[in-house]
């Protein structure tokens, strides 16, 4: 039962991207076809998840079947817990980036036919990312997930859409290839050990964690770079607010909610469990890039003049504090971590969509161009805060849980790193609010709401200006969030209950323990 | 007759004998190919293409069966099961395993390349003269006796009968494009330059082994006190000439050129092919003459592959031309080739083979496409005439770019497989830092073929574009056959990697 779910969900968005790709001359019904698929996979999603056993074993639903046998290589699946919510996200936003996009202008001569089956195709591999646990398959879906993305920007994003395409898919090859070296020496260990050479994430792991620590570091750096460029941390995050900025909104959204979370679970399914040794020595580059990239996110955060620029600094912030998270080696901290992961994408994508609906209405995504826009619109103006809220981690949000139990789990093993990120949720108000302000509140001003040369969204008067408040389609989009806001800021339980076990056997595999504080160098 | 000659002066045991069984492929390709020069002398003009592409049809169908025959047959299972392949000719010619491997795709590569050669839809007016169809066999067939040749001389031979019906065959255009005889005349100067490289070293190495024999060889440098400068001189020379032909940095400098120059089918035979046939060489060289004194060169084919990867890597993000950009590539890829080439074990061997028919089909399947964007009456292969080349014909575009993510070694591609299996050969064979080197110039190169991609993709097309000329059956076939098999290597790659497991043995 569940390991069908588990396929249907990686067949069912290629076949809709199959349909949808002949709907060339229909925007409509491929929209409206593309839409029921995404609902079919989150039904599918949420199905996976009720049958899902937390408690059960540590990879659940798995299949496998033989694809270059000579070489130990297994098109297999299966799901852990963070897999699991990670999946369960994907499935969640996708559709409302469907619906987000539905009245998108796209660039002339494109069809909303290619935007989405790009898009259903994008899924299918997401979903298949987090769902692989053959070393190798995980590499091959994690390149090929960047050829749908790459068209994404480069064919409907804005006007420097090439020099950022073409910057995101050079970062995240050139990692991937730096991984692909390391999964080959993994793959010569356990054909020296097991004297058949194997890319089966289970038997790696239990081969390449009794490797000497000299060689774990270097294997370990393979990975790690590729995923600090995904995650992205901070020396190598270049490319984020380049994508970020040029990616139409739907797209963003999937980039700074879905993508980069491949980063950090690669550090939770690769990296801790296959080195733990190394990643024990290693733990204070991470924690200081992690803290860097808290600082310097948030101080860039505050300094950005264009809006969608400010989120990916924004995410780079939130991604330093999951890293933080991941290598203090606490519970708590690793628990907050993974549920950081969920709600990062909850709330950042929602700010996106927001701030996506701001830029429609006034056509400019420059920060100055805006002022009092409550006035006009109300009701965008108020879930604006509440996104902007989740985003600064306000208690009661859904991201207060994480960021706090992030915080409270890492300072008993890491004080110093701990104390230094508090100093992000300062910036994150300063961030935020100082955002909001400019953009919503004070007398209707700027450029994109009150026109001086007749340019987009141009009016003279300002009561009078072409600018209305959320449609019934917008509301509906953003619904769902709002409510998994509030709901998982109060009652954050499912998501931790699902999460726990898988990253109590995370921790067992790095072999530390709580309340013993990590040895470092050992 | 001379190699005969010096196995009998030798005093070798073994009297000469033929196994025709084995050597059939290549008696039919000569054969047919000497056919065809009756054909040009004897037949009408009007009705000499349609029979001369029939010959070669046929007679390249024909020595595959024939390959296929002898690989079933007894002869050839006992001679690959005692590792010693089946030695015929006075053991000048060793067929065994990767031998029949390479057959076979040349044989394949030769059939799709030989289909874009015969197209005439293409090139209405340009048609080639038919005595392209002659050369291009005696060609095919010289490169089938080099990657099978035991022997420094045979394989000297092999590589003259292969190498002058490609300079004759890249002049082919010369009426039309000055540039095409620029091609075939440098390629000839510095091809015969790079044979009398092969020539001094083979010489060198005479004095030192006494012997043509590889065998020979590699027993007097196992057990000899003789002066190695003999020995590595002539490996030097001998190497010089083989990277030559293979078209690898810093001995790759006719390549750009010759690409642009010469007829784009004739680019496609001679990218895929020649390549192989000279990778086929390189391989038999190194593993069968030199494995014992492999610590002493190993290093500078190291630095080797390494200035090749570059060359290709950086000198291909500056060019404007698609045939140069390809030709550069082909020069990085030609580096990566040589890193499973000099992984000195089993993997190596069976990695750089894979690697091999995965390039040949990806790139004649690319110069394929190539062929059919022109303008006027010639091709429009400056970069500057793709853009927005996917708004006119997506489908083209479609192809071409998945062709290039394939050159790239994109993942569900055969040209990731091949770079899959040949790195991480190199990697057990201790070369981790090479194979790291390798890796960051894959990510680079890269960089040019999503040029391309993007200027076809996301740039608004010229006012006055070049036109894209609807293939004929038989390019189709070829541009067919080649995405599905860059497709089918790069999902299923399992069967071809079955076939190309074995060893040269001496």
């Amino acid at each position: 039962m569940g390991t069908g779910l588990l396929l249907a969900l990686l067949v069912v968005p290629l076949v809709g991207a199959l349909v949808v790709a002949f709907l060339k001359n229909d925007d409509r019904t491929a929209k409206v076809t593309a839409l029921a698929v995404t609902l079919v996979e989150f039904v599918l999603a949420v199905l996976l998840w009720v049958s899902y056993e937390p408690g059960g074993a540590r990879i659940q639903f798995s299949s496998s079947v033989d694809w270059i046998g000579q070489l130990g290589i297994h098109l297999s699946f299966g799901v852990d817990g963070i897999a699991l919510v990670m999946i369960g996200v994907i499935a969640l936003l996708v559709p409302i980036v469907v619906g987000s996009s539905w009245a998108d202008r796209l660039p002339t001569g494109r069809s909303a036919g290619g935007f989405l089956s790009l898009i259903l195709v994008q899924e299918a591999l997401m979903v298949g990312v987090f769902a692989a646990t053959d070393v190798f398959l995980f590499y091959v879906l994690f390149e090929i997930m960047l050829i749908p993305m790459y068209f994404l920007i480069g064919g409907y994003g804005g006007p420097r859409r090439q020099y950022a395409a073409v910057k995101f898919f050079l970062y995240s090859f050139l990692g991937g290839l730096i991984m692909l070296a390391s999964a080959i020496g993994c793959y010569s260990l356990a054909a020296d050990k097991l004297g058949h050479g194997t890319f089966d994430w289970a038997q790696l792991v239990t081969v390449v964690r009794e490797a000497p620590l000299g060689t774990q570091v270097w294997l370990f750096f393979g990975f790690f770079l590729a995923f600090a460029i995904k995650a992205p941390l901070v020396p190598l995050h270049t490319w984020l607010p380049d994508a970020a900025e040029q990616a139409p909104i739907g797209v963003a959204v999937i980039l700074v909610g879905v993508l980069d979370k491949v980063g950090t679970f690669g550090f939770l399914r690769y990296l801790l469990p296959m080195f733990p040794d190394a990643s024990k020595a290693l733990a204070p580059l991470v924690l200081v890039l992690g803290v860097i990239g808290v600082l310097y996110g948030s101080l860039l955060a505050v300094g950005q003049s264009d809006l969608k620029r400010l989120i990916a600094y924004v995410s780079i912030a939130h991604f330093g504090f999951i890293a933080i998270g991941i290598f203090a080696f606490t519970s708590q901290s690793e628990v907050g971590a993974v549920s950081y992961m969920v709600n990062h994408s909850i709330a950042t994508g929602m700010l996106i969509l927001v701030i996506g609906m701001v830029i429609a209405r006034g056509g400019s995504t420059k920060i100055a161009d805006y002022g009092g826009m409550s006035k006009l619109t109300p009701v965008l103006a108020g879930l604006f805060l509440v996104a902007g809220l989740s985003t600064l981690s306000l208690p009661g949000t859904n991201s207060f849980v994480s960021e706090f139990l992030v915080l409270l789990g890492s300072y008993p093993t890491q004080p110093v790193y701990s104390v230094l990120a508090t100093i992000g949720m300062i910036l994150a108000a300063l961030y935020v609010l100082w955002l909001y302000q400019r953009v919503m509140q004070g007398p209707v001003r700027g450029n994109a709401l009150v026109g001086v040369s007749g340019g987009p969204g141009a009016a003279t008067d300002p009561e009078k200006a072409a600018v209305t408040d959320l449609n019934k389609r917008e509301l509906v989009v953003l619904a769902p969030l709002v409510l998994l806001i509030v709901v998982l800021g109060v009652y954050p339980k499912p998501v931790l209950d699902v999460v726990g076990p898988s990253v109590t056997a995370t921790m067992q595999a790095v072999g530390v323990a709580d309340a013993v504080p990590a040895q470092e160098g050992k | 007759m001379l190699s005969q000659f010096l196995a009998q002066a030798q005093g070798q045991i073994n009297p000469p004998d033929v196994s025709y069984a084995a050597i059939t492929p290549i008696l039919i390709v000569l054969g047919a190919a000497c056919l065809g020069v009756l054909i040009e002398a004897f037949v009408a003009k009007e009705s000499r293409w349609a029979l001369q592409v029939g010959l070669c049809v046929v007679s390249i169908l024909a020595a595959g069966v024939a390959l296929i025959l002898f690989m079933n047959s007894d002869a050839a299972k006992g001679g690959v099961a005692g590792h010693t392949g089946v030695l015929t000719l006075a053991n000048v010619i060793s067929i065994d395993q990767p031998a029949l491997f390479l057959w076979g795709t040349l044989l394949a590569l030769g059939l799709l390349a030989l289909l874009l050669l015969a197209d005439k839809t293409v090139d209405p007016d340009g048609a080639l003269q038919t005595e392209a169809f002659p050369l291009f066999l005696f060609a095919l067939g010289g490169m089938m006796v080099f990657s099978a040749a035991n022997n420094l001389l045979t394989m000297f031979i092999a590589l003259e009968v292969l190498s002058l019906p490609l300079y004759l065959m890249c002049g082919l255009a010369r009426k039309r494009r000055l540039i095409s005889q620029e091609a075939a005349v440098k390629y000839f100067l510095l091809g015969a330059f790079a044979s009398a490289f092969f020539l001094y070293g083979l010489a060198l190495l005479y004095g030192y082994a006494g012997s043509v024999r590889l065998s020979d060889i590699a027993n007097a440098a196992v057990g000899t006190n003789r002066s190695d400068t003999l020995l590595f001189g002539g490996l030097g020379l001998l190497v010089v000439g083989l990277l030559f032909k293979a078209a690898v940095g810093p001995f790759h400098t006719w390549t750009p050129d010759v690409y642009q120059g010469a007829p784009t089918p004739v680019t496609a035979f001679m990218a895929a092919c020649t390549k192989v046939a000279a990778f086929g060489g390189i391989l038999r060289v190194l593993t069968v003459a030199f494995q014992s004194t492999q610590w002493e060169w190993r290093g500078v084919l190291w630095a080797v592959c390494i200035v090749s990867m570059a060359i290709g890597a950086i000198f291909g993000l500056t060019q404007t031309d698609v045939k140069r950009m390809i030709a550069y590539s082909s020069v990085a890829h030609a580096g990566f080739l040589l890193v499973g080439a000099i992984a000195l074990n089993t993997n190596g061997l069976q990695s750089t083979l894979f690697y091999l028919v995965a390039y040949g089909f990806t790139t004649i399947a690319s110069f394929g496409v190539i062929s059919l964007v022109r303008r006027g009456n010639g091709e429009a292969s400056d970069l500057s005439e793709w853009a927005g080349l996917a708004k006119r014909s997506p489908l083209l575009a479609a192809v071409f770019t998945f062709l290039l993510l394939a050159l790239a070694g994109i993942p569900l591609t055969s040209g990731f497989v091949g770079k899959f299996v040949v790195f991480s050969a190199a990697l057990q064979d201790g070369m981790a830092p090479l194979v790291v080197i390798a890796l960051v110039f894959s990510a680079v190169a890269a960089f040019f073929y999503l040029r391309v991609v993007v200027l076809m993709y996301f740039s608004e097309p010229a006012e006055d574009g070049p036109t894209v000329t609807v293939p004929g059956a038989f390019t189709t076939v070829a541009i067919g056959l080649g995405v599905f098999i860059t497709l089918l290597l790069g999902v299923v790659p399992g069967f071809v990697l079955d076939w190309a497991k074995g060893g040269f043995l001496g």
